[in-house]
């Protein structure tokens, strides 16, 4: 037994110091850079600056006219708009796609399960938006966000739905309840679990996207702030001392939802992923 | 109860429209401007001009090798070493809930600021892999700027930021096999290894079976962290379908763009569904 326990202790050591080296030294290189002088920074070190410079954070939200605020309020509202419309129209199909067994839903259900493997068909969306007068808009870029991420979605929504007994439903509909009143009144509020779920990684998923704000949402009025990193990057080439202080300002959001949702962003991912 | 009754079509509805509009149709018309010379408002029909093109012009077919080979590599390497992270993880050492929280993080961080840490972290001269390297005896190598290499390098950050999802997905599996299956192989006298080559590793197979395809499909899909780290170069050495997308996109062939999409859907066709077919056909044995 004493020889387990020795093993174990060795075990904490060496994951300790393992994951020390692969995962956190990086995040550790980001900060010391952030906060060093611009001559220092450029030689990428790892060590801590005597001196550090918050300053470099207060620069890089006024370069480019304040560029980056313009980005965060972008983002924030890509993301609030796009996770709102998807727990409108994914809890709604992912009932009755999780209660009704016939041809219909299975079809549905083999079309959005595709949708998690199949990448979007980029030039034709641009071409629809065109003729719809919403690519470059606010609202369009909703839109594509939405469409992309009804599958996994809906997914979520009908694994969940599947643990809610049925009976209540019956009960109400007997008593003449109307079908809308009774997914809002009791279906809805029975889906409470899933849809923090749904909102948190969705949330994380649309923030962290640079692939269609790239495509669908191109301009400077309309930057968001993965975007804005990516420009940052041609333009500071030669200060990394900004370009880190973006890069952790970007972070930083992630690592508070981080903190405080760590459980429910765990078991939201392994759910989505093994049901798809 | 009637079912048709009590669960209306119209809750379909919504999703089903979006879903329509901006992903089903869009891929429904692709298969048509894949044949033109398109520039949004006029359209010229070439046939299959623009497959062989891709087919035939070295800088477009490399994105098809390269993105097999990062698709096959990424997924290789997230199995494999996301395995051994989650039994030593699920091993019972004290530290393992933070050890899982600190794997898990990068991948809430944005793929494009993993891009930039990396990309300084891979500095040929100052980068902080080299001093490292170099301090142990070892001679440095200019990861990204290396034609051979500069592949292999984006397929390296790619598993640090993805393994934690493969790990956490195995975690899951690993913690449903029932103990009594470890115990009763205890009884019959298995080692540690034979344990794991014996009870781990049969019974988390659907949690193997769901790793290997998200790890293949996104593997097929991935582009923001090439995009960041080397833009596809030096040369078109790390080109990938999706990069060549982007690139052909903003150079206006939007025809030649929307071939290297069909591409795409026709890899994943060829690929993804026969091998999640597969997969789920041994996982009911």
């Amino acid at each position: 037994m004493k020889k387990k326990k020795k093993c174990i202790l060795l075990g904490d050591v060496f994951g300790i110091l393992g994951v020390f080296l692969i995962f956190v030294i990086p995040f550790i290189f980001m900060i010391a850079n952030s906060l060093k002088e611009r001559r220092e920074a450029n030689l990428l070190s790892i060590e801590f600056p005597e001196m550090p410079m918050f300053s470099n954070y207060l620069e890089v939200f006024k370069a480019n006219n304040y560029i980056l605020i313009t980005a965060f309020k972008n983002s924030a509202l890509v993301t609030a708009g796009s996770v709102f419309l998807m727990i409108l129209t994914c809890s709604m199909a992912g009932h009755v796609l999780s209660r009704r067994k016939d041809r219909l839903t299975g079809c549905i259900n083999m079309v959005v399960l595709s949708g998690l493997m199949v990448p979007p068909a980029i030039m034709p969306t641009i071409w629809l938006m065109q003729g719809l007068h919403i690519y470059k808009t606010m609202h369009g870029m909703i839109l594509i966000e939405v469409a992309l991420q009804i599958p996994f979605t809906i997914l979520l929504y009908r694994g969940f739905m599947a643990t809610i007994p049925v009976e209540m439903e019956e009960a109400g509909y007997m008593d003449g309840c109307s079908r809308l009143k009774m997914f809002s009144r009791i279906v809805f509020p029975l889906l409470k679990p899933v849809t923090a779920t749904v909102i948190i990684l969705n949330a994380v998923t649309v923030f962290n996207d640079f692939t269609n704000p790239l495509y669908f949402l191109p301009g400077t009025k309309n930057a968001t702030v993965q975007l804005t990193l990516y420009n940052f990057m041609g333009q500071y080439s030669s200060s990394y001392n900004l370009l880190f202080a973006d890069v952790i300002i970007i972070t930083v959001p992630m690592l508070i939802l981080f903190i405080i949702f760590n459980k429910k962003i765990v078991d939201g991912m392994v759910a989505g992923a093994v049901k798809g | 109860m009637d079912k048709k009754k009590m669960y209306s079509n119209w809750f379909l509805v919504p999703a089903l429209t979006l879903f329509t509009i901006f992903f089903i149709l869009p891929m429904i018309i692709s298969f048509f401007f894949s044949m033109t010379v398109w520039n949004f408002t006029d359209f010229k029909f070439v046939g299959f001009d623009n497959f062989k093109l891709f087919f035939s012009e070295n800088s477009l077919n490399i994105g098809i090798k390269n993105t097999l080979l990062y698709a096959v590599l990424t997924c290789g390497l997230k199995v494999v070493l996301a395995l051994l992270i989650a039994v030593f993880l699920t091993s019972g050492i004290k530290s393992k809930n933070i050890l899982r929280s600190v794997v898990f993080f990068p991948n809430l961080v944005s793929t494009i600021a993993i891009g930039v840490t990396f990309k300084a972290l891979m500095h040929p001269s100052k980068g902080l892999i080299n001093k490292v390297l170099e301090f142990v005896g070892i001679p440095g190598a200019d990861w990204l700027g290396n034609t051979k290499l500069a592949l292999f390098s984006i397929i390296g950050t790619d598993v640090w930021k993805g393994v934690s999802i493969a790990t956490v997905i195995y975690i899951a599996g690993i913690q449903s096999i029932d103990r009594v299956y470890y115990e009763a192989a205890s009884i019959d006298g298995a080692n540690g290894w034979k344990r794991f080559w014996n009870v781990t590793i049969p019974l988390c197979r659907p949690a193997m079976n769901s790793v290997i395809l998200l790890a293949f499909i996104g593997g097929l899909r991935s582009f923001d962290l090439i995009w960041a780290m080397t833009g596809g170069g030096p040369g078109f050495a790390t080109d990938v379908m999706a990069s060549i997308v982007y690139k052909q996109y903003a150079a206006g062939f939007y025809g030649l763009s929307t071939a290297g999409n069909v591409i795409m859907f026709l890899l994943i066709a060829v690929l993804a569904f026969p091998l999640q077919k597969y997969l789920l056909s041994r996982e009911v044995d």
